[in-house]
């Protein structure tokens, strides 16, 4: 289970949309197999009669009432905006060439 | 002048009362001692003068009009890089926040304002509170205070280091795997992770939500417990925020002060010491919990079996939790955008690929893809269901050792501070900085580090932890190992740390 591929990285550098380097790719698929291999010793820890926590300390559903409150004004929400236009967030093209 | 940044926020807080001195007095001091040190220390990435000095005129305002907006009211303080502040930058140690100042305070940064207290700047961290030595911060490493060729700690090693060096008496942290309390370990200050949801994380850029949480760095306990009470308690705008009142920090902090532990039981934690911990370290726990002993503390041995698992599930929650958190960076509404090279006309997506490859660093990168497999189909189950059953076996073995005992205690980190440079191209041996910290994140309970003495002239940290909601037993546990070694010492045992070399200021 703990074998990573350079391939893999790959990957998973495509998935979490990361131009990684070809040197990049080099020096870390070998770090992650040392990682993932340490990680492997809980897969016979817990036998699947024990339930998952996703937080510590037990949460539910927060609600609040369906009031306006003050909020950003669009000029402060797109004051750290690599670029605008129109009182919009300009990015570059969603689609593809063709 | 400069004594004035060697006492204590409670001491500040009384002088001021006292009208000893002014809060633009002793902001101005901790400026020119910044001024002095920080070339040397690095602790800060933001400095405010001109903030600080504004907020610290309208506090003598204040007081001159009879009016107090809290008990720090007019101390100033430092804030880690990973809460938002509206004025000041906000990078969390990366490049793709270079610059970035956000449009609004995090609600611990908006409780520091409205109590009062002058914020002096922003300390360094590593990457998106990404490490433990701080090292993995885009604009170069913290220096310990107290050996500059060693790390303070990470990931907020400028908190730790700031309060260490007496460049502010006061500092915010954040804690996800011990990052509050193993830089106060290697620093020789007081650092305080709360109970999981006992502080908004509002405004706190997201690492693992599921673990974080905001915290005081201090040099005394008292100081901790004063900044906790001030920025505790629920936040309608964090829905994982414990509406419940805070409980009496400073009450037990005081209490604690007195010296008597009659009638507690404290848990040394079996898995928590020996193997893997360095010789000194252990022997300044050891003749820690005999102080305990001599305090009336009753001290037993619990055993948290699963505990020795820990550091894996850790490495498998926080990195999944951080992929998801981290692909909020993606080059369009704030923040770093890099177009790629040599491609005309980019497409949004290969922006965002871009821009994420030049604005993460190594870390950063290593742990979004460790995230990415940990949470890929096929690997699911195997990995990220497994640790969330572990995070419930380390959570019983909490509830089994709370029942003998009212707090449990271990060395802080396993080690004293390493030199800067030895372990970056070792990720799994960086990680092993945190094996005594990361169950209480994992569980959500409250942990304390306080110093202990030094191991070859480096300071030592000794944790406790107590139940969630029982915040109010680590301060006053660590109220009692102050006294009891402050007592010893001779005074506190940053006295014991080597002069700062100082950059000569001009005013």
């Amino acid at each position: 289970m703990s074998d990573i591929t350079r391939d893999e990285v790959a990957h998973l550098a495509d998935l979490a949309r990361i131009d990684l380097s070809e040197a990049e790719i080099d020096k870390l698929a070998p770090q992650l197999a040392v990682i993932l291999e340490a990680i492997d010793s809980i897969a016979d820890v817990a036998t699947d009669d024990i339930p998952p926590t996703s937080h510590a300390v037990p949460l539910t559903n927060v609600f609040r009432e369906d009031v306006v409150r003050p909020g950003l004004t669009a000029e402060q929400a797109l004051a750290g905006a690599p670029a605008t236009e129109d009182q919009r967030f300009l990015v570059p093209r969603i689609l593809g060439e063709d | 002048m400069s004594d004035l940044t060697r006492r204590s926020a409670a001491e500040l807080a009384a002088a001021l009362a006292d009208g000893e001195t002014s809060s633009v007095e002793l902001t101005r001091a901790h400026l020119d001692r910044i001024a002095a040190v920080d070339g040397a220390v690095h602790a800060y990435l933001h400095v405010d003068a001109e903030g600080a000095l504004a907020a610290a005129r309208e506090s003598d305002e204040r007081r001159a009009r009879g009016e107090s907006a809290s008990r720090l009211d007019g101390v100033p303080i430092a804030v880690k890089d990973v809460l938002t502040t509206v004025g000041m930058p906000t990078t969390c140690g990366s490049r793709i926040l270079e610059g970035w100042v956000p449009p609004y305070d995090a609600t611990v940064v908006a409780r520091l304002r409205a109590g009062g207290l002058p914020l002096l700047g922003k300390t360094n961290m590593d990457e998106f509170a990404m490490g433990s030595s701080t090292e993995h911060s885009a604009y170069g490493p913290t220096h310990n205070p107290w050996d500059l060729e060693r790390i303070p700690g990470g990931s907020g090693g400028g908190s730790a280091a700031a309060v260490s060096a007496f460049a502010a008496p006061l500092a915010l942290g954040t804690d996800t795997g011990g990052s509050i309390r193993q830089p106060a370990a290697v620093t020789g200050s007081v650092g305080v992770k709360p109970t999981y949801g006992g502080i908004s994380r509002y405004g706190l850029v997201a690492m693992a939500n599921s673990l974080d949480q905001v915290g005081p760095v201090t040099r005394t306990v008292l100081d901790a417990a004063l900044l906790h009470e001030l920025i505790g308690g629920h936040d309608p705008l964090d829905s994982t925020s414990i509406d419940q009142p805070v409980p009496d920090v400073v009450g037990a902090a005081e209490q604690g002060a007195t010296g008597d532990l009659r009638g507690l039981r404290v848990g040394v934690v079996k898995e928590l010491t020996g193997e893997g911990y360095q010789a000194g370290v252990q022997q300044r726990f050891d003749e820690t919990v005999a102080l305990l002993v001599e305090a009336g503390a009753e001290v037993v041995e619990v055993s948290c079996p699963h505990f020795v698992h820990a550091l894996a599930a850790y490495y498998l929650i926080m990195p999944s939790e951080a992929s998801s958190n981290l692909a909020r960076f993606d080059a369009m509404r704030y923040g770093l955008r890099v177009e790629p090279e040599g491609v005309e006309a980019p497409s949004a997506e290969e922006v965002m690929r871009a821009t994420r490859d030049a604005g993460f660093g190594d870390e950063v990168k290593r742990r979004i893809i460790l995230g990415t497999y940990a949470l890929s189909s096929g690997y699911y189950d195997a990995y990220y269901g497994r640790a969330q059953q572990i995070r419930t076996l380390i959570s019983r073995d909490f509830a089994a050792a709370f029942e003998q005992a009212d707090v449990l205690v271990s060395p802080t980190a396993p080690t004293t501070a390493f030199k800067l440079g030895e372990k970056l191209d070792d990720p799994l041996a960086m990680y092993l900085n945190d094996l005594a910290t990361i169950p209480a994140n994992l569980a959500g309970v409250p942990g304390i580090s306080v110093p202990a003495g030094l191991a070859d002239g480096l300071p030592v940290g000794f944790q406790v932890l107590a139940p969630a909601l029982a915040d109010d037993r680590v301060y006053r546990v660590g109220a009692a190992v102050e006294t009891a070694l402050t007592g010893r010492w001779g005074g506190p045992l940053l006295d014991q740390a080597p002069a700062l070399p100082t950059t000569e200021v001009a005013r």
